[in-house]
């Protein structure tokens, strides 16, 4: 820590926040709040005269509450930058008739309540997001009796409390009557690994059985009289030296016992606590009192990740956590060029973990700022300033920020920050996007090319570079055979499927066209794919208007790693192509002559979390659901993604 | 319109038996040097092989050649590969196309000849239709600062911001609360060596 501050290189913004962020790759530009600290950093020695004369006592949140300190504080003793601050809202006040002691107290003046928020506009080649994981507040799960038992608190309280720099310095006691615990007890898994989204996460929290082992190990050697019983469901301890200490742990006497309690009482008169369990290796129930209880608690993405997550154009994963660009092979690197993750804000990490993947992200870093210049893969989009109707739809749509756009402006795309998805191509609806290597033109050839002979033999298949193209890559490395039907035409994503381009291949006589992609949590665009949802949606609406068979059309998303999946898909392509009649395939290219390329079917905010009935294209299963924009939708039966959204109900 | 004067290469692989064992790749090249704008087919047993590259750029030096298909794999293996291979004899590594003839075809349709055929046959003929619509494309070269922002100051923030200091970057280490340390100064002792955490 200290050498972060004293690196000549390095400029630390304490007390300091993200507002905006801008640019590309390269070339951001962020704008940072450094907020007023009321304390010359640079002058402040931390001798603490200042805190001592404060006569305002609050908790301490770097004790979590365990201790207190003055409205003038140092956050802990090792704090970098070492100096003190002011938490504004706390103190008195700056006029000296209300207070002002400090100022008094200082002798080198270094105290300024006229001080000002800066606000700095830093230009960066490359950011790193290191915003780590906050821990899950246990108090909703109620029989514990977190927060009502003095004497039950969380692994995190538990630091402190064993602490030389906490708020006992180093006289290791529970918080109810300050005795030391000789029975202690740890509950693990406390908020991590439910499907009860009251009561906690679905994930495993990674860190936490690990850390009671060190806990149990460490009270082992400093009071090697206290009898310490552990609560698991599963000990996950396998990392390098981990089950060499659980097993060290287990030759000192530590208990772990496999069932977590389900009730927790306590004792008014001793303030000991009774725990009911079902201990599922001997197959009883068990009742065990202890002094005190710890509960291992889980991690949780922190609150600010959120904002900056938008700032950047990150995605996020079902768990909230970021969402890195390749989950083994590019797992510090994100969607956004030169944004780069590190450490909890990715996934729940110990020490050694977060180290090892700041590093990663570091060298990441380096090796874009080590170049002069970066180039850009020349598949960007790029706007024909004389088709631009200035409706500013594409900009909508990127999912990278990268159009700009203003009433009464034709649209400007900024390269750098295109990824070439396609999206914006195919969401205008004047040709006035062409994206550079994967040209309409191109598009068009390729459907000929298909469906200029046979064409009722041929399912038109578009696929997506990333998951549904490398996901057929994946079958075919496997040898698994399917139907030889299928013509691929592969884009850089699903959302580069321009509507016209399925109307112009039923007009041209193909009897099914599938349009794939990635799954949305996979997609490689950040969210580009739910605008393919959006257009196929207005496309089955638009077949089934008319009078054709919607179920002609398919969607299906598949990820890389799904081979057996892309199997399926094709044979059920195949099945159906082999239900469509040549008198059908006949009258589309009839009705379809002069029909208009129907529109997306963009949902209303009022759709957003209602109930809603949905079809599947693939086996014709109908249901009532729940319709989210953000919710892949799968058919309950046949699993397939071909479900069209037929109506929310209201 | 396509450019005038189109001279398309294709380049049909065996990849051992990999390919020609499912596909029949002599009538594939055959059928592929009739198609429009194809000014020469070749076949080769294995084209990313050093002989197979030297292969192509010969054609394109002896066949004044503009666009490249190569009937092979999935670009995700080879295009990079490919694309070097054609800038090596000139041509703009945009006006490669690969047909993948294996991962899509040869190793999907096993034990009928003709229908894995006609497939390979469709697919080459698709890339050759999109060749005609490649362009060169140049590299938008972007120039980069030589500073990183790092946001947040827990014990990852400090890794990568110390890292990246050390190696001579300018480091903007931006921290929401009065220190850096996170989560990490909090904890007394960390695993697995029950040692200090700050």
């Amino acid at each position: 820590m200290m050498d972060v501050g004293r690196h000549p290189n390095i400029e630390l913004l304490t007390h300091a926040e993200v507002e905006d962020v801008s640019g590309y790759v390269g070339n951001f530009r962020a704008r940072v709040r450094k907020k007023a600290r009321y304390v010359d950093e640079g002058e402040c020695t931390a001798c603490g005269d200042c805190a001592a004369v404060c006569p305002v006592v609050v908790p301490d949140e770097y004790q979590i509450g365990l201790g207190s300190r003055k409205a003038i504080h140092i956050p802990f003793p090792q704090a970098v930058p070492s100096a003190y601050i002011v938490a504004a809202d706390e103190c008195l006040g700056q006029n000296p008739i209300a207070c002002g002691k400090c100022i008094e107290a200082c002798e080198k003046k270094c105290i300024d309540f006229d001080m000002q928020d800066e606000l700095l506009d830093l230009e960066v080649g490359a950011i790193i997001v290191a915003t780590g994981m906050e821990v899950y507040d246990p108090t909703a799960v109620d029989e514990y009796g977190y927060a009502r038992f003095p004497n039950v608190v969380t692994s995190m309280e538990f630091e402190r409390l064993i602490s030389t720099g906490g708020p006992l310095e180093g006289h290791f006691a529970r918080p109810g009557d300050l005795t030391r615990p000789k029975h202690i007890g740890f509950i693990q898994c406390v908020g991590s690994r439910t499907q009860d989204p009251e009561r906690g996460y679905p994930y495993c929290s990674n860190t936490c059985c690990m850390n009671t082992v060190k806990d149990a190990q460490y009270l082992k050697d400093n009071y090697p009289d206290t009898e310490i019983t552990v609560f698991y469901m599963d000990l996950r301890t396998f990392g390098k030296g981990f089950e060499e200490l659980l097993m060290r742990t287990k030759s000192n006497g530590v208990r772990y016992i496999r069932g977590l309690p389900g009730e927790v009482r306590e004792d008014p008169a001793s303030g000991n606590l009774r725990v009911t369990v079902e201990n599922t290796t001997a197959n009883r129930l068990e009742t065990h009192e202890f002094d005190m209880l710890v509960l291992s608690v889980g991690g949780k993405p922190a609150t600010n990740t959120e904002a900056i997550r938008q700032m950047v154009s990150l995605s996020k994963s079902p768990s909230g956590f970021l969402k890195e660009a390749h989950p083994k092979l590019r797992p510090v690197d994100t969607p956004t060029k030169g944004v780069y993750i590190a450490g909890a804000a990715e996934s729940p990490k110990d020490v050694r973990e977060s180290v090892t993947q700041a590093s990663a992200a570091a060298s990441h870093a380096a090796i874009l700022l080590n170049k002069s210049r970066f180039a850009v893969e020349a598949i960007t989009a790029v706007v024909d300033e004389d088709l631009c109707k200035m409706c500013g739809q594409c900009a909508g749509v990127c999912p990278f920020g990268a159009i700009h756009w203003e009433k009464k402006s034709v649209a400007h795309i900024t390269s750098a920050a295109c990824s070439g998805c396609g999206t914006c191509a195919a969401e205008c609806k004047f040709g006035a996007i062409e994206m550079r290597h994967f040209s309409d033109q191109a598009m068009y050839a390729q459907l000929d090319a298909i469906l200029d002979e046979d064409p009722s033999q041929k399912v038109v298949t578009f696929a997506c570079n990333w998951c549904s193209y490398a996901g057929a890559d994946t079958a075919g490395v496997a040898r698994m055979a399917y139907p030889p039907n299928a013509r691929i035409i592969r884009t850089m994503c699903s959302g580069r499927v321009n509507p016209e381009f399925i109307w112009y291949a039923f007009k041209k006589g193909a009897p099914v066209v599938l349009v794939s992609g990635c799954h949305y949590v996979d997609c490689h665009y950040i969210d580009a794919n739910r605008s393919t949802t959006r257009r196929l949606d207005g496309l089955w609406d638009g077949l089934e208007k008319q009078g054709l068979r919607p179920d002609r059309l398919l969607l299906e998303w598949c990820s890389a790693a799904e081979g057996p999946r892309w199997q399926t898909i094709m044979t059920e392509a195949e099945k159906k192509r082999a239900s469509v009649s040549p008198e059908e395939v006949e009258r589309t290219r009839e009705l379809l002559a002069s029909a208009r390329v129907p529109s997306p079917r963009n949902p209303k905010e009022s759709d957003e979390n209602q109930d809603a009935e949905f079809a599947c294209m693939r086996c014709g299963h109908e249901w009532a659901g729940y319709f989210s924009a953000n919710l892949e939708r799968t058919c309950p039966q046949c699993r397939s993604n071909s479900v069209r959204w037929l109506r929310t109900s209201r | 319109m396509p450019p005038e004067n189109l001279r398309i290469g294709v380049f049909v692989c065996d990849c051992g038996s990999n390919i020609a064992g499912a596909v029949d790749t002599q009538a594939l090249r055959a059928y592929a040097e009739n198609l429009p704008g194809v000014a020469v087919a070749v076949r080769n047993k294995y084209t990313c092989a050093d002989p197979g590259q030297q292969e192509i750029q010969r054609a394109i030096y002896e066949h004044n050649l503009n666009r490249v298909v190569v009937a092979s794999c999935s670009p995700t293996s080879y295009e990079a590969i490919f694309r070097q291979c054609i800038e090596g004899a000139g041509l703009n590594p945009y006006l490669l196309e690969m047909a993948n003839i294996r991962e899509h075809c040869s190793w999907v349709t096993p034990g009928d000849r003709e229908a894995a055929t006609r497939k390979a046959k469709d697919i080459v003929k698709v890339a050759v239709a999109r060749a005609h619509w490649l362009y060169p494309q140049d590299e938008e070269q972007i120039p980069v600062t030589d500073a990183a922002m790092v946001i947040g100051g827990g014990v990852a923030g400090i890794q990568a911001a110390l890292d990246l200091a050390d190696a001579g970057h300018k480091v903007y280490l931006v921290e929401k609360k009065a220190s850096i340390g996170g989560i990490m100064a909090q904890l007394d002792k960390v695993y697995p060596d029950i040692e200090c955490s700050i």
